[in-house]
């Protein structure tokens, strides 16, 4: 009955996407409604072949057990895959602003800098991060609860329908549907298909905890869930639009002026208060542990990182609107918070390091550790460099220059970056039963190409950045302004330069650890062990 | 008073207590006597579920 009900339930959608795309008011929503009519056309073949025959004994299906580990299996190769489109589209788009006639004209409009770059944000934050969050957090709940993830096949539905999401924003990015929103560019039925998403998301972690086997929820599990939950109120708040047409992807924002603006920086900024940070620290509570082999230095500090980071991250987005129509107590309260924010950032960062008093020698003799080690090293620079750079006389010289580019990249590189690729090395041998990755010199190499990458970019744009905000600001004895603006493109060019190589370098690493994790995977020499049983 | 200036003084008065000491007793909490054997408890959890619970005979 179920089975018939859902045929049924994919031919609708097949047929409803076809008379969309007829109906298509423009591009990007004719390839999405198109896209979705292939996907419910292809789900209803599969669901017609694979249904039982009536009449014909129903194969019994034993009960699964065990750890549900396909999805992060999946979600492994989604993260190193989303990872390079990601890179190579930033590295491409940070040349184009060194070499602007990279923008080709036989690529306008879909290739130009405007339409790649929220491009390579959503691929290395959304497709990447969150591919990484998806995954490593179905294997931390599970190994952190003793239990099987809830809700049998929703864990693949979340799978694919992120996946799904991410195809969606990319596409529509590229045929120029946006609400130009930062971090928050999707339109409206894209954002509709995401909360879809992201509840079950939710139903399927909470519903793992509730059936624990542990007294104790482990602390990873809180940064967790405080991520899912936060993301989905900052999702659904920051979305409120009513569209246009229902056959079309234009739509209008119900907040307008300074609220749209403190309700999107509100959003942007928990973006990364929610998704970069909480939501990874979840990973660095269970993973640091797990490599060093040694519980976390102090679980009360781990509690205090917690809720101080859930209490004051929520109030520090007014921060991006200095000198702006918002009021001026606004912006000072979130000033305040985040330079408050430092402290329990720290705080997290020496709880991670100091996990590893007594194992220190790891640091020299395993290269996973060290990408463990300097992700919460850059933790720590760019949370000091955040609220210094919050500060409103600190801002009025960054804002708007490449100082705020740098600051982004150092976090998202040195912390993001390094501890998922520190994750995805440590879970790659586990889930596909290898003794250890492939090639650990391969790791060795990954390391350095990384960390001197995220050198070259962080250090070309702190000078880059410094000197365009003096640039802008110089006058002469007259109160004239010295400099034009084109002057300051124009001495940024050696910076820009220096940048996409840290780009070319930090690509490099990321192309080393994918050939890693394929051979790894497929490498015929290597005995494989039992699946999920890793020695400890 | 207009609903902004209402809600803007609320915030920065009640509101701002009680959450600062929402905040406070939940750090005042972790420091309860007889915390420690717990969190050393808790903090040993990643350790004791590499196994699903079915494949153990030790559980």
């Amino acid at each position: 009955m179920l089975d018939i009900f859902k045929l049924i339930a994919l031919a609708v959608v097949a047929l409803v996407a076809a008379i969309a795309a007829n109906w298509a008011r423009d591009a990007a929503y004719l390839v999405h409604a198109l896209l979705v009519m292939g996907l419910g056309a292809g789900l209803f073949l599969w669901q017609l072949r694979t249904m039982p025959i009536p009449g014909e004994p129903v194969p019994s299906r034993l009960a699964p057990s065990g750890y549900m580990d396909g999805p992060i299996r999946y979600g492994v190769i989604a993260t190193s895959f989303w990872g390079v489109v990601g890179l190579l589209a930033g590295t491409f788009i940070a040349f184009q602003l060194a070499f602007p006639a990279l923008n080709f004209d036989w690529g306008q409009p879909f290739t130009n800098f405007g339409r790649l770059r929220p491009l390579h944000t959503s691929a290395v934050i959304f497709a990447f991060g969150g591919n990484a969050l998806i995954a490593t957090s179905f294997y931390i709940v599970q190994r952190t609860c003793g239990a099987r993830l809830w809700g049998g096949n929703a864990a693949w539905f979340v799978f694919w329908g992120y996946n799904l999401f991410i195809v969606m924003a990319a596409t529509g990015y590229l045929l120029g549907a946006t609400q130009s929103k930062e971090y928050a560019e999707p339109e409206w039925y894209v954002d509709i298909w995401l909360t879809v998403v992201w509840l079950v998301y939710l139903a399927v972690f909470l519903g793992t905890i509730l059936n624990r086997r542990e007294r104790h929820i482990y602390v990873a599990n809180w940064f967790l869930l405080s991520f899912i939950v936060t993301v989905a109120m900052l999702h659904v708040v920051n979305n409120i639009s009513i569209p246009v047409s229902i056959w079309g992807s234009k739509s209008v924002q119900v907040f307008a002026g300074v609220q749209d603006a403190m309700t999107q920086w509100w959003y942007g900024h928990n973006a990364v208060g929610f998704f970069l940070t909480a939501g990874f620290l979840g990973m660095m509570y269970y993973f640091v542990p797990k490599q060093a082999g040694r519980p976390i230095y102090s679980y009360k500090l781990s509690i205090i990182h917690f809720w101080a980071l859930i209490f004051l991250y929520i109030w520090a987005g007014p921060h991006h609107l200095h000198y702006t129509a918002l009021p001026d107590w606004a912006a000072t309260l979130g000033m305040v918070f985040s330079v408050i924010l430092w402290m329990p950032s720290w705080g997290g960062m020496i709880n991670g390091l100091m996990t590893l008093q007594g194992a220190w020698d790891k640091i020299r003799t395993d290269p996973i550790i060290r990408m463990f080690v300097a992700s919460l090293a850059f933790y720590g620079m760019s949370t000091f460099e955040g609220p210094m750079m919050s500060i409103r006389a600190v801002n009025s010289l960054s804002h708007y220059t490449d100082w705020t580019i740098g600051h982004v990249h150092s976090g998202a590189l040195g912390w993001n970056g390094l501890i998922t690729f520190g994750c995805l090395y440590f879970l790659v041998p586990r889930l596909w039963g290898r003794e250890r990755m492939h090639s650990m010199a391969a790791i060795n190499t990954h390391f350095w190409l990384a960390t001197v990458g995220i050198v070259l970019y962080a250090a070309s744009m702190w000078v880059s950045g410094i000197m365009e905000g003096l640039m802008w600001r110089e006058v002469d004895q007259n109160g004239f302004l010295v400099n034009s603006f084109a002057d300051t493109v124009d001495a940024k060019f050696p910076m820009y330069v220096v940048r996409a190589l840290g780009g070319v370098l930090y690509l490099a690493g990321a192309l080393v650890m994918s050939w890693n994790i394929w051979m790894t995977i497929r490498a015929p020499q290597a005995r494989a062990v039992t699946v999920a049983t890793p020695a400890e | 008073m207009d609903t902004y200036s209402f809600l803007r003084e609320l915030a920065d008065s009640w509101v701002l207590l009680i959450l600062t000491l929402i905040f406070l007793g939940v750090i005042g909490w972790a420091f309860r006597p007889g915390s420690r054997l717990i969190h050393d408890d808790a903090a040993a959890v990643p350790f004791r579920h590499d196994r699903p619970a079915e494949e153990r005979d030790d559980d």
